[in-house]
């Protein structure tokens, strides 16, 4: 039996009926069309499904669709306001935070969110912060940089 | 005005240029294989086998059938006609197995596809694969490759019951005189496990069939677009002109996705027979059971040396395991590490020989280094193991035996020739960074503290830029279009097919400076076989050097008809061309590149023999491959208590030849350390003895994590290659061919004055631990 839903999505008024067992990353994917966060487990532990939902940096396979109903879920799309990327995006992009981009909207979701949390990590800090994101081509060095580059430009 | 060509006087190449490729990577836009959507499309999901090694007495699909939403299932029988799974390596004497795309009558592999269920909801296929009721019988099966060469092991294939796929032997040099005359042997068994490549992306495949232009269209995680489509066609039995293969974004392959796999055919096949696109996207517990795993290796050294250091032959013996197929490159790889085992060394007398092994696991390819970090973490651990024996510095043997600088082009005994090099210099700069005799001292003195600290130096060379098309399996050249558009807009189309490495920056760069105009006015296409005539794709670090320098080439073509049109439009004999404008050196008149690319559209006049149009490509066979080297630097210590490694320092000083881009350089060299890293601290995939995969999920495998990881202090020497105009040699796979002897070497040091004198890698806790027990050196 489907189920209705209804959420924000990226700042927009949402619904739809789902069947109970579809994940939120199948429904933001395969019924929105949000193909920014990926899928690269389906377990909870790459990360790369990340979004937030109600402010919380979430893996978006962990959950149903229906425990977002009635809450906000904001994803990768919705990052940039204004045709302004957001500091996050602009700083993976500064320093090359980034190879073949699978991890790096969930990677950028989870940086955001230790950002909010942190607004100056150290580099420890920052580690600890995305060690739910696997990236397989960085070696996280420069995603170090780019979150330090966020974190100075805030600061400024 | 949007139709003015910018142009520019400053350089692009050598410059941290940010890369053109991250708009729609950070925003979420870019499209992989599973964000494509078509009308009508099905999904498909694989029945694979639970067993290493069965017989299948039967399948029954029928309550799968039965499932509303399921449209078919299709099993071995179905896919008779379809041609074998592809080895494109050759060498005298091997034993490939019929590689059908689903199992026929007996499965090899945890894992192994079997059936295919074919749906029209994601959820609903993969519910059906459990419906499917496959009859096993149950085999004895082998996962270990030494095992699987002891007399009476199971059979992987009953018609070969040695298991032995091939041998293969090399040599240069006298080694028996070598070791005969020798002062000094050490001896040492060394294993590179298996490891799972692990590309955040996993494979996944799109399929549509056009009936009525009987044509078809793949769109597949691919590296190798090209070669996919020629290999593809021949299985499926299709014109080639009548397939088309997109590698749309790709996430990440490591030489995973340098192959042609089952499931690409077999999802062609699909897509034919029910006449709808069809899309299969891997799991990743698919994606650890089924494609390819990198390295497995069990390496037999002996070095001959005098009491002096000086190195003189090496003896190899050394055991693939292959696992239960060869996918595209699996034989070839071990070759590879016996080519390059002399390293960065003089000594001229080798002995090699290989066995390649079948075991019932998944097969064995490239996985990023392919063959050389296997070699390198040897014969770095051996010249280890002699220094420790001669009570030599580290540093020091190593520049005893280098090939100096005014040996190149050097000849080794493996029959390759170093294009240049200059191996002391990484290693005097990586020495100075750590601030080496003081290093030694804080050493010193932290072991007199009961602390356990080591210092572990690599010193690697490596092989790149695959290659001159008589040393590779399927041509080694690279193709690069350039296309001027009549507003003086400029499209370069490459054959290599870039996964993430950058190469719509670094080849914008070259383009631009080539023809003085702004690096936006510039569009790198790939990955698309109607969009680029052919290709061979990324892999072994050759994009830049081969495909890079086909693009120079076909720039340089370019501009020679550009100066043609200059100079009939500026009426003058005698004209040069400038940021992005062609001018008369005597009058000082010019004209822009967008003028002139207007006018050889045009075409109102022509210079003589001068077609219209200024489009150029060049296919580029290279004379020779290139041979980056470095050095690496690993500060470890070793917590007694647990036996946990904690990588203080990593210095890494490479040589890639002439940097382009140092901002991807330096993130390809932390990525490709990392994965050495990887490998030398905490990945392997697990085989029990049953052939089961023990490591096959995340939660199992111990991908590294931002945590697990030290900061990286990279720098470069820049020796230029001869061997392309370019100067550049490659840098995709150094870090990982650095790394796994400077971490390994380095925690051995720690240990050495415990009389530990190798260990094997992954050096976890559990493994460092039981070593200290061992030699007394518990807390
Ligand atoms: S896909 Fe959700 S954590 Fe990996
Ligand atoms: S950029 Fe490729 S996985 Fe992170």
């Amino acid at each position: 039996m489907k189920r209705k839903i209804t959420l924000k999505i990226n700042g927009k008024p949402r619904s739809d009926e789902v069947e109970p067992r579809l994940l939120l990353i199948h429904y933001l994917r395969d019924v929105l069309g949000l193909t920014g966060p990926h899928i690269g487990c389906e377990t909870s532990l790459c990360g790369a499904c990340t979004v937030s939902l109600d402010g919380k940096a979430v893996k978006s396979c962990a959950l149903l669709a229906v425990q977002a109903d009635g809450r906000e879920v904001l994803t990768i799309e919705g990052l940039a306001a204004n045709g302004q990327l957001h500091p996050v995006q602009q700083a993976f992009w500064d320093e090359h935070g980034l190879q073949c981009g699978f991890c790096t909207p969930g990677m950028i979701m989870a940086s955001r969110q230790l950002l909010e949390r942190n607004p100056n990590p150290t580099e420890a800090e920052i580690r600890h912060g995305i060690d739910g994101n696997l990236c397989r081509c960085t070696g996280y060095q420069h995603i170090v940089n780019a979150v330090k580059a966020a974190a100075a430009k805030a600061g400024a | 005005m949007g139709t003015t060509t910018a142009i520019r006087t400053k350089t692009y190449v050598g410059e941290r240029i940010r890369r053109k490729e991250d708009p729609r990577l950070i925003t979420g836009t870019a499209t992989y294989v599973d964000d494509i959507q078509m009308p009508g499309m099905h999904h498909a999901s694989i029945v694979r086998s639970p067993h290493a090694a069965a017989r299948i007495k039967g399948i029954d699909a029928k309550r799968a059938l039965e499932t509303p939403g399921v449209v078919a299932v299709f099993t071995g029988a179905d896919v008779k006609e379809v041609g074998p799974v592809p080895c494109g390596a050759s060498l005298p004497g091997l034993r490939v197995p019929q590689h059908s795309i689903l199992a026929r009558d007996r499965v090899y592999f945890v894992g192994h596809p079997v059936a295919v269920v074919v749906a029209t909801d994601r959820y609903v296929a993969r519910d059906a694969v459990d419906l499917v009721e496959v009859d096993y019988e149950p085999l004895p099966a082998v996962a270990d490759p030494e095992r699987a060469l002891e007399p009476g092991a199971p059979a992987v294939h009953p018609e070969w019951p040695d298991n032995v796929a091939f041998t293969y032997h090399q040599e240069g040099g006298d080694v028996n005189k070598a070791f005969a005359g020798a002062e000094v042997v050490v001896k040492q068994r060394i294993t590179s496990q298996r490891l799972i490549p692990t590309a955040m992306e996993t494979r996944g495949v799109v399929a549509d069939w056009r009936a009525g232009d009987k044509a078809l269209t793949l769109y597949s995680s691919t590296q190798i677009p090209h070669l996919l489509r020629t290999l593809v066609a021949m299985m499926l039995g299709l014109a080639e002109n009548r397939l088309r293969v997109v590698a749309p974004e790709v996430g990440g392959g490591f030489g995973s996705k340098l192959n042609v796999y089952a499931e690409e055919a077999l999802m062609g096949f699909v897509a034919m027979r029910i006449g709808k696109p069809v899309k299969w996207i891997e799991s990743r517990r698919e994606n650890f059971a089924a494609t390819i795993h990198g390295r497995g290796h069990v390496d037999y050294f002996e070095l001959a040396a005098n009491k002096d250091g000086t190195i003189l032959g090496l003896k190899l013996k050394l055991i693939q395991d292959l696992g239960a197929y060869h996918q595209l490159l699996t034989p070839a790889i071990p070759t590879l590490s016996v080519l390059m085992i002399p390293g960065v060394y003089r000594f001229q007398n080798v002995f090699c020989d290989i066995v390649g092994v079948f075991t019932n696991c998944v097969p064995t390819d490239a996985y990023r280094g392919a063959g050389r970090p296997e070699a390198t973490h040897g014969i770095e651990r051996m010249v280890d193991i002699l220094a420790d024996e001669l009570k030599i510095d580290a540093a020091e043997i190593r520049r005893k035996n280098f090939v100096r600088p005014d040996e190149f082009p050097f000849a080794t005994a493996t029959g390759l020739s170093y294009d240049s090099g200059n191996y002391a210099a990484p290693l005097d700069k990586a020495l100075e960074i750590v601030d080496y005799n003081r290093l030694l001292e804080e050493q010193q003195q932290a072991r007199k503290e009961g602390r356990l600290v080591g210092v572990g130096i690599s010193t690697y060379g490596e092989i790149c830029a695959f290659g001159p098309s008589p040393a590779t399996p399927a041509g080694g050249w690279e193709s690069g279009s350039v296309n001027i558009d009549p507003t003086g807009k400029v499209t370069v189309a490459t054959g290599a097919s870039p996964h993430g490495q950058g190469e719509e920056t670094t080849f914008a760069q070259i383009a631009a400076d080539e023809l003085g105009i702004d690096i936006d006015d510039v569009v790198v296409v790939h990955g698309d076989t109607a969009i680029v005539s052919y290709g061979i794709g990324t892999f072994g670090s050759r994009a830049t050097a081969v495909g890079g320098t086909a693009v120079y080439f076909a720039l340089q073509e370019l501009k020679k008809k550009i100066g043609t049109f200059g100079a009939m439009l500026l009426d003058s004999g005698d004209v040069s061309y400038r940021a992005g404008r062609c001018i008369c050196n005597k009058t000082g008149k010019s004209v822009s590149l967008s003028e002139i690319a207007a006018a050889s559209y045009r075409a109102m006049k022509l210079p003589p023999n001068t077609e219209p149009g200024l489009v150029s490509t060049c296919f580029w066979e290279p004379p020779n491959f290139t041979f980056p080297f470095g050095a690496h630097i690993a500060v470890t210590e070793i917590d007694r208590e647990t036996g946990a490694v904690s990588v203080k320092r990593y210095v890494a000083v490479d040589d890639c030849g002439k940097i382009i881009n140092p901002l991807l350089v330096d993130g390809q060299v932390h990525g490709g350390v990392v994965q050495g890293l990887g490998q030398a601290l905490f990945e392997q995939a697990v085989y029990d003895e049953t052939g089961q995969l023990v490591t096959g999920e995340l939660m199992d495998y111990a991908v590294p994590k931002a945590t697990m990881v030290p900061w990286i202090e990279s720098s470069h020497t820049e020796t230029p290659s001869p061997v392309n105009p370019l100067g550049v040699k490659g840098v995709g796979e150094a870090g990982t061919i650095g790394a796994s002897p400077a971490i390994v070497n380095s925690v051995v040091d720690a240990l050495s004055h415990l009389g530990v004198q190798h260990l094997d890698m992954p050096l976890t806790p559990e493994r460092v631990w039981r070593t200290l027990q061992q030699h007394g050196g518990q807390a």
